[in-house]
């Protein structure tokens, strides 16, 4: 990247439309600006006073129709502005349901912590294959931290107590800055690291270098640890909803609402199991487990636990 | 503080500044044009103060490695935000120049509540120099937002001695808005009908609106985060069961207001000064002045769009998306008017009117770029980046600074009875510009390319940018401490000012002396014609 390049690398399918998007806004940007310039410049030379005695010139009072011109053309170029980033903003934040690789982060002061499914760990750095969408579930185990790769064109804040995702399908090999966006206390300038896009075949070697026990092993041991083990059966008849099968499908809850089994819900429910209660069972017979698990092993469980439901077969579908 | 007033030098007749003598006229007066003068001293000070902060974080930044530990220069973003926005920008063209010219524009003898008046600056300083306390003592390193859970839980400085100051100076925005706005209501002179108003007055009417409504909200947040933090409520924290985002709503349903208090002010300064120095009426005087109040009633709706990466439901972003984009609106048609007032008029180029120019070029410029900010998908790679610091610098300091700046020099001979010394005043205007954008711009540039906001380090292919940015920076110090320099010279030896040196239309400078005395006017004003009758027409004239 050249000093003075508008436009950093491009390293993911994102980054070429939110520059396109950038340079549409900067080519009305320095439109707009240059009218107001030249307007501005040109009455400021032509109808300069040239003689201190001058006579004031003859009052304009206004003008309906112009009011009208310039509050309504510039309404109809943002409009254009606004659903085109809006369209954008949802296509870079809806991962796509199936196929994507799920990578899971934790960020806490002052530091990423990358665990990938297969067990491997990093820190500060993360590897990812193009051509695949890549999901990241982000956790934070502190403050509120902001996971950000400009060369994505992609941040999302890291809120504590959540998860929240970052998806992007990478699209060029190469290294690029991970950054922490969120100011987070003393050393939040060195709280980034690098991103490694490499080519799917290059990463398949990388990760099979191997390490001691998968995240989804790590995570069946806590689950037997934590006891869950005992009434989460996989039939029907347990006092606890059955897990088999559920990620990523709608649940129906005691009061009637319906949600989807995702990340997100699977966190709350085992940190908090009585937020949403699912039909047909009782409430406070799961212990609460807020404060009990920290974050990297509430992650390895949800490996565990997602897998508990196979994927569907190898569709293509994605959310969009 | 008496003998920084050379008062004893305007013998000719009385007014306000020769009326009284010693610091007990002073710190115990009413008037509202020495009260103004008050705020005018203490808030040049506190520039100073957030300005050296500023400094030390150019000089940091001049290398990738920096200069400072990375807590000290925490500290001095924290303290520059804090010290700017609090005790400058909130208070600054409305405390000084509002204070001082609204009663005297609507034919007032003082404002509705005199000694509320001076209430509110002792809060002020109150709130000051508890915040300057808690800079005494080591300072605090939250970042001028204070977002939970980090300053609930986690920061080690004094926030609570921060928070207590910003509290407390809250209340001093809040009496200076309803001091405003009853005067406005209340105390306008016969003939001085709301069509008739300057739009230096229909901008600070505004503004006190948010102020009234608005700051309250900030206190309570502030209250909330005091409490979270010494008894440990659970409102933000997640670790107690509280949600960190609530913060962020919270704040910012005042603190993007009060970006609005810190702007309309200035584009009401700029509204009095273009139609001087061009000869002629507001073009679109009713639009200029609605806009106002449309800025201020849609600045209430638009604070979502600081957390579109925050988490927030994708659904609430497009609706403050949306919003945001409606509220550039009433902006863009007031520089349209501006521009239009211009057309065919009588346009001469003293010192005000350059500010002026500035104004215009560089608000343009940090309105055009708020639309990136507005638009989702852009702003998910900007936010939290130096786009950010360039867009509400060329907002606040380009656009704010540049009117109040413009401002003191328009009214500075009303002020003082004194002229500046033109020449130096031009050339220091020109030295802001330059020194300005110098410093701004390279941050545009190094947002998109990703350094984010708040970096103590950075990676070395931003320090050629920074670089220039320091230089800049520099610049537009010595632009700053030139008119400090010149305008306190030409306070005690600057040549005697005329009633009226711009040939300026309303009822400070045609109906009351110059400068004022006491009660603002030798008698009863009446107002017989609109504002800005610059071409001397006879007749109301429908206005379009």
């Amino acid at each position: 990247m050249g000093v003075f390049d508008i436009f950093p690398a491009r390293a993911s399918a994102a980054a070429g439309n939110v520059d396109a998007l950038y340079a549409f806004l900067l080519v009305v940007g320095i439109g707009m600006t240059a009218i107001i310039f030249f307007f501005v410049f040109l009455f400021a030379v032509k109808y300069r006073r040239r003689n201190a005695d001058d006579p004031a010139p003859r009052a304009i009072h206004g003008s309906l129709p112009l009011e009208i011109a310039w509050s309504v053309a510039p309404f109809l170029i943002m409009l254009v502005m606004f659903a085109w980033g809006a369209k954008l903003y949802f296509d870079n934040y809806t991962p796509p349901l199936r196929d994507t690789f799920d990578v899971y982060v934790t960020g806490k002061q002052w530091m990423w912590k990358v665990q990938y499914p297969t067990g491997q760990r990093e820190i500060n750095e993360l590897h990812v294959p193009t051509g695949r969408p890549v999901k990241l579930i982000l956790a934070s185990e502190d403050v509120i931290h902001s996971f950000y790769i400009p060369a994505f064109r992609l941040k999302h804040d890291v809120v504590p107590g959540s998860y929240q995702t970052y998806w992007f399908e990478p699209t060029k090999p190469g290294r690029y800055r991970i950054f922490c966006a969120e100011y987070c206390g003393t050393n939040h300038s060195d709280m980034g690291g690098w991103v490694t896009v490499m080519d799917p075949h290059d990463f398949a070697e990388w990760l099979t270098g191997g390490t001691g026990g998968s995240m989804k092993e790590q995570g069946e041991k806590l689950f037997q640890q934590y006891g869950c083990v005992t009434c989460h059966v996989t039939d029907r008849e347990g006092r606890s909803p059955s897990l088999l099968n559920i990620f990523g499908k709608p649940v129906v809850l005691d009061d009637g609402r319906t949600v989807l089994a995702d990340e997100a819900y699977i966190r709350e429910s085992i940190l908090n199991p009585n937020a949403k209660i699912v039909k047909g069972y009782k409430r406070d017979i799961m212990p609460v487990f807020q404060g009990q698990i920290n974050e990297e092993g509430l992650l390895q469980l949800m490996v565990y636990i997602k897998s508990l439901s196979p994927p569907v077969s190898a569709g293509k579908e994605s959310s969009k | 503080m008496s003998t920084m007033l050379p008062f004893a030098q305007i013998e000719a007749r009385p007014n306000y500044l020769n009326v009284d003598y010693g610091w007990k006229s002073w710190l115990f007066t009413t008037d509202h044009k020495r009260i103004a003068l008050l705020y005018l001293f203490s808030i040049t000070a506190f520039f100073f103060v957030g300005g050296a902060f500023a400094v030390g974080m150019r000089l940091n930044l001049l290398t990738p490695d920096g200069l400072f530990a990375h807590d000290t220069y925490n500290k001095l973003f924290t303290m520059h935000g804090i010290i700017m926005v609090f005790f400058f920008l909130v208070p600054s063209i409305p405390a000084t120049l509002g204070n001082f010219l609204i009663p005297i524009m609507v034919g007032a003898r003082d404002l509705a509540f005199p000694r509320i008046n001076l209430l509110s600056w002792y809060l002020y300083i109150i709130g000051g120099v508890i915040a300057l306390a808690a800079i005494a003592q080591g300072g605090v390193d939250t970042g001028w937002t204070f977002y939970a859970p980090f300053s609930s839980t986690y920061s080690n400085t004094h926030v609570i001695l921060t928070a207590i100051g910003v509290f407390v100076s809250g209340f001093s925005s809040i009496l200076t808005g309803l001091n405003f706005i009853v005067t406005v209501h209340t105390m306008r002179a016969p003939g001085m009908t709301w069509g008739r108003l300057p739009l230096f007055v229909w901008g600070h009417y505004a503004t006190s609106l948010i102020q009234v409504l608005g700051t309250p909200v900030i206190a309570i947040t502030l209250v909330l985060l005091g409490l979270e933090r010494i008894l440990h409520a659970g409102i933000f924290d997640p670790a107690l069961g509280g949600d960190p985002v609530l913060f962020q709503h919270l704040f910012w349903f005042y603190s993007h207001p009060a970006v609005y208090i810190m702007i309309l002010p200035g584009m009401a300064v700029i509204s009095e000064i273009v139609a001087c120095f061009s000869r002629k009426a507001i073009f679109g005087y009713t639009f200029v002045a609605i806009s106002s109040i449309a800025i201020a009633v849609l600045g209430f709706l638009v604070w979502g769009h600081h957390l579109f990466v925050a988490g927030q439901s994708m659904y609430a972003s497009v609706v403050f998306s949306f919003l945001s984009f409606l509220v550039a609106i009433p902006s863009a048609i007031k520089v349209f008017n501006w521009t239009a007032t211009m057309y065919k008029g009588s346009i001469s180029y003293e010192t005000p009117m350059l500010y002026a120019f500035g104004f215009i070029g560089l608000f343009t410029m940090g309105g055009l770029t708020g639309l990136f900010l507005a638009t989702l998908a852009i702003d998910v790679h900007v936010t939290d980046t130096y786009f950010v610091i360039a867009h509400f610098h060329y907002v606040m300091v380009g656009g704010m600074v540049m009117a109040y700046m413009g401002g003191i020099h328009f009214w500075f001979p009303k002020i003082s009875g004194r002229m500046y010394p033109e020449n130096w005043a031009r050339f220091a205007a020109l030295i802001v510009f330059v020194g300005f954008n110098l410093t701004f711009f390279p941050q545009f540039i190094l947002g998109y390319q990703g350094m984010p906001r708040r970096y103590a380090h950075y990676p070395p292919e931003f320090q050629v940018l920074n670089v220039m940015s320091t230089a800049g920076a520099s610049i537009l110090a010595v632009g700053y401490v030139l008119p400090m320099i010149y305008l306190a010279w030409a306070w005690r030896k600057g040549p005697k000012a005329p009633q009226n040196p711009w040939n300026a239309k309303g009822l400070e400078w045609e109906q009351s002396p110059t400068p004022p005395p006491t009660f603002n006017f030798e008698t009863q004003p009446v107002v017989t014609e609109p504002a800005y009758n610059y071409s001397g027409e006879e007749e109301e004239v429908q206005r379009g």
